[in-house]
């Protein structure tokens, strides 16, 4: 079947404005709520995808501020114990599966179709399917907190406490059914974005011509689709031992707990490295613009994120040293936590490199970039000494512990993403946020975040254990923890400000020009925002630094249809062109499948039928889902 | 920003077939994640098994007649397969009917087998480890089976369909074949596993 192919559906026959006219009418998603409810296009998703997870990061850190106050002083009665096990859960769950994993994806979503110059992210309904999906498994983790059936296991839920035995009631299967939820929303974006960089990239875009933050998400994708299905077959077998007594974790019938712990860090560990890669091509973005010059060694950073992501997967068992494990073992899993150092710190040594040979421009983003080398490399030596076993067994579960992975989690991603945030502002909204706001907001979050965390180390010399409720006078950790808890409200401080920033910005911002800091990458070629089809003609690209080789002329390609949405195809070295393919239009089955899903998910809590009778509104949804409309997208 | 015209789409075929189709891709990447899946469920068998005394726990070996008929029965049904999904790459309407009737005959008759493969095993899910993590294997296997059936017969409705006749179409149908060689590949290993390591 051959569609309507006459020149007069090609965009070569028409002027600027008539072909912008005629892309938005296919392009746009309709006003109104079925509009809000059906789009497709990546970057409305993609913006409500990041806003979720920013309000998931307000409320993690509403926690953490009731936990410092709950141990500012010795003895205090404000949580009691159970309520301190849920808050305690809540926030490390949060923090990961609802705020950090999302966010990073959710960055993604946005940027990759501008960055490779297409027109929207591959498979466009599985990646509303996969928002539905994410909000669907945050409401159920926090209604479940507010009703008092909070989970209370730790963000990792080890058997046995999280098993049968120990854990009665419905907290832990919300934990682990909540993991359902995010995986499938991460395992959807991860398959979208490998496509999307391997299939729709700009002609000419050939892998050393991907920006970085492309191919840190590229290899972050992957570690996604490896690494998650291990917490998968984790979270389903605990889920089985609670409901319908399997005894894949209970010793008395052949099972084992420390498979929970395999299962888990084999999945957890890389999990790490999939909130931290996103943010090593956040900061090298940020570098390039802001010092004007191509992050030095292109080709060893690519290497070195690549290296990064194999490793993630040697290290899980360092989690596990105090849980007698053969001395063998041990051994191989400190030099491969090791050995990791050696990767991050070639990164980090080329981004001092193209600071030191560039110009660097003090603005915000760049700011937060100069705070994260900062924290980064102290939570990186921290994690070098806990790498080492006799280290490791004497501050194990102790506040050392805390403040190494928040140094290295804040530190290593938060203050990327804040940059990420100013820097991709006015892409994101058309407008800028303010700078003189922007440099109080690093300050206090650089001060308030290291006056937070740096005494969690000494705290922990001292022995002080996590995940207490409460501690007596008698112990050595009074006065810490209270200055802890006050330099808290510091760090709080910074982060409100930061989205009253954000807030005002949005509504009253400065209008922001297409290419406000004077980057070099796709995005930046479009307006901001970007129209509803990113590009009017999609851009021909012919060196790394497709904006700076060509300040005022920017090559394109033509001859796309323009009645259908139409996008391009390219090969996965080379990106030479190979076919023009149509890209899905708006369409409310992804939510009707979303919200199927979620219904035979949060009801196989209760009951395994719950899986037979709800694949039948999943099956019927995804039939609607795919079943041809009809439709010039359909033509082949 | 100016912008100069260097390079011409127009001739580039309206739809991608093969590697040139995103849909092919998407394919292989969720092949990749279940496959991990499969990988780590005989990992966990594996692991189980190395901390166990005696193996299997409290069982027999499992009957080998229904797996064994299985696994013959998916390798078979290879053949007519691969068949469809040349037919598929000529578009030919009328012979990839035909396929698509055949192969979700084929997509049915394993589920039977498998209905007595539960039995063979000699043990329940919920009688010890060794129990659960056997009828999980099956069952992961058998949840495969079974989209890959309801994704066969969709298809085949389609084909009979006004929608039918259309590259796209046939790229589906290509994409399932290749679907169903990942659902048999990865039960062979999963076979070996379940049936033969505990004969060793």
């Amino acid at each position: 079947m051959t569609g309507r192919d006459g020149s007069d559906s090609r965009d070569t026959a028409f002027n600027d404005a008539e072909l912008d006219r005629r892309l938005a009418s296919v392009w746009s998603t309709p006003p109104g709520l079925w509009g809000i409810l059906s789009t497709v296009d990546h970057k409305i998703i993609g913006r409500r995808y990041i806003t979720t997870a920013f309000v998931f990061l307000a409320l993690g850190g509403f926690l953490s501020l009731l936990m410092r106050l709950q141990l500012a002083q010795p003895e205090a009665r404000f949580i009691g114990p159970d309520r301190y096990n849920q808050i305690f859960t809540m926030h490390g769950t949060n923090m990961m599966f609802l705020f950090a994993v999302p966010v990073m994806q959710a960055m993604a979503v946005y940027l990759v179709p501008l960055m490779v110059g297409t027109r929207n992210i591959a498979f466009p309904r599985l990646n509303a399917f996969s928002y539905w999906i994410y909000l669907a498994g945050g409401l159920l983790l926090w209604l479940a907190f507010v009703l008092d059936a909070g989970p209370d296991i730790g963000w990792f839920a080890y058997v046995p406490l999280s098993g049968p035995q120990y854990a009665a009631g419905k907290r832990a299967d919300i934990w682990a059914q909540m993991i359902t939820f995010t995986e499938v929303s991460a395992l959807a974006v991860a398959v979208e974005i490998v496509v999307t960089v391997f299939k729709q990239r700009a002609p000419g875009m050939s892998l050393d011509r991907i920006p970085l933050f492309v191919w840190s998400m590229l290899v972050t994708s992957f570690l996604v689709i490896l690494a998650m299905p291990a917490i998968v077959i984790a979270s389903t077998s605990l889920i089985l031992d609670r409901l319908v007594e399997t005894h894949f974790f209970n010793p008395a019938e052949g099972g084992d707990v420390l498979l929970w712990q395999h299962l888990f860090w084999f999945f957890g560990h890389p999990e790490v490295y999939i909130i931290f890669l996103p943010a090593v091509g956040m900061v090298s973005s940020i570098v390039a613009t802001f010092t004007r010059r191509p992050v030095f060694g292109y080709l060893a950073m690519v290497m070195a994120i690549i290296a990064t992501g194999v490793l993630a997967f040697g290290l899980w068992v360092h989690h596990m040293f105090v849980a007698g494990l053969p001395r063998l073992g041990q051994s191989f899993f400190t030099a491969s936590s090791m050995a990791i150092a050696v990767p991050a710190g070639l990164q980090i040594f080329c981004w001092l490199a193209t600071m030191w040979a560039g110009r660097p421009i003090f603005k915000t983003p760049f700011l937060f970039v100069i705070g994260f080398v900062v924290t980064f490399v102290i939570g990186g030596l921290t994690g070098v000494m806990v790498a080492s076993v006799p280290f490791d067994t004497q501050v194990h579960d102790t506040y050392f512990v805390v403040a190494h992975f928040h140094y290295v989690l804040i530190g290593g991603a938060v203050f990327p993403l804040l940059g990420a945030a100013y820097y991709w502002f006015p892409k994101l909204t058309g407008r800028m946020m303010s700078e003189t706001l922007g440099r109080w907001v690093f300050g206090l979050i650089f001060a308030g975040f290291n006056l937070t965390f740096f005494p969690m180390h000494i705290l922990g010399l001292r022995g002080m254990p996590r995940r207490i409720y409460t501690y007596q006078p008698e112990m050595p950790w009074s006065a810490l923890n209270m200055f802890i808890s006050l330099s808290a409200i510091i760090l709080a401080l910074g982060f409100l400000l930061f989205f009253v920033d954000a807030i005002r910005s949005a509504r009253s911002g400065a209008a922001a020009p297409s290419n406000p800091w004077g980057a070099s990458t796709l995005e930046w070629a479009t307006s901001s925002p970007p129209p509803p089809y990113n590009f009017a003609r999609l851009p021909v690209v012919g060196s790394l630094e497709p904006l700076s080789d060509h300040s005022d002329d920017l090559p394109v390609a033509a001859g796309l249809r323009v009645d259908r949405r139409e996008l391009l195809v390219s090969s996965v070295v080379e990106a030479i062109p190979e076919a023009r393919e149509s890209s899905s239009g708006d369409s409310i089955w992804p939510l009707w499948a979303a919200l199927a899903t979620s219904a035979t998910l949060i009801w196989s809590i209760f009951t395994p039928w719950a899986v037979v009778w709800g694949s039948i509104p999943v099956a019927i949804a995804l039939i609607g889902w795919f079943w041809p409309k009809g439709v010039p997208e359909d033509e082949s | 920003m100016k912008e100069g015209t260097t390079l011409d789409l127009t001739d580039l075929p309206p739809h991608g077939l093969g590697t040139a189709s995103v849909s092919w891709w998407g394919t292989l990447a969720f092949m990749l994640i279940e496959g991990t899946g499969f990988a780590l469920s005989i990992v966990v068998y594996l692991y189980l098994m190395s901390l166990a005394q005696r193996w299997p726990l409290d069982a027999p070996p499992p009957d080998l007649l229904a797996g064994t008929t299985l696994t013959a029965l998916l390798v078979a049904s290879l053949v007519p397969n691969i068949v469809l999904a040349r037919w598929a790459r000529n578009q030919d309407l009328l012979k990839v009917r035909i396929g698509l009737i055949v192969m979700s005959l084929l997509g049915m008759a394993p589920l039977i087998l498998r209905a007595f493969e539960f039995p063979a095993m000699h043990i329940k899910w919920d009688q010890n480890a060794y129990g659960s993590i056997v009828w999980v294997m099956l069952g992961l296997h058998t949840t495969h089976i079974l989209t890959d059936l309801v994704e066969t017969l969709v298809l085949t409705c389609l084909m009979f369909s006004r929608h039918g006749d259309n590259a796209r179409r046939f790229g589906d149908v290509s994409d399932n074949t290749m679907y169903w060689n990942f659902v048999v590949a990865t039960w062979l290993p999963m076979y070996a596993c379940l049936y033969w390591v505990p004969r060793l």
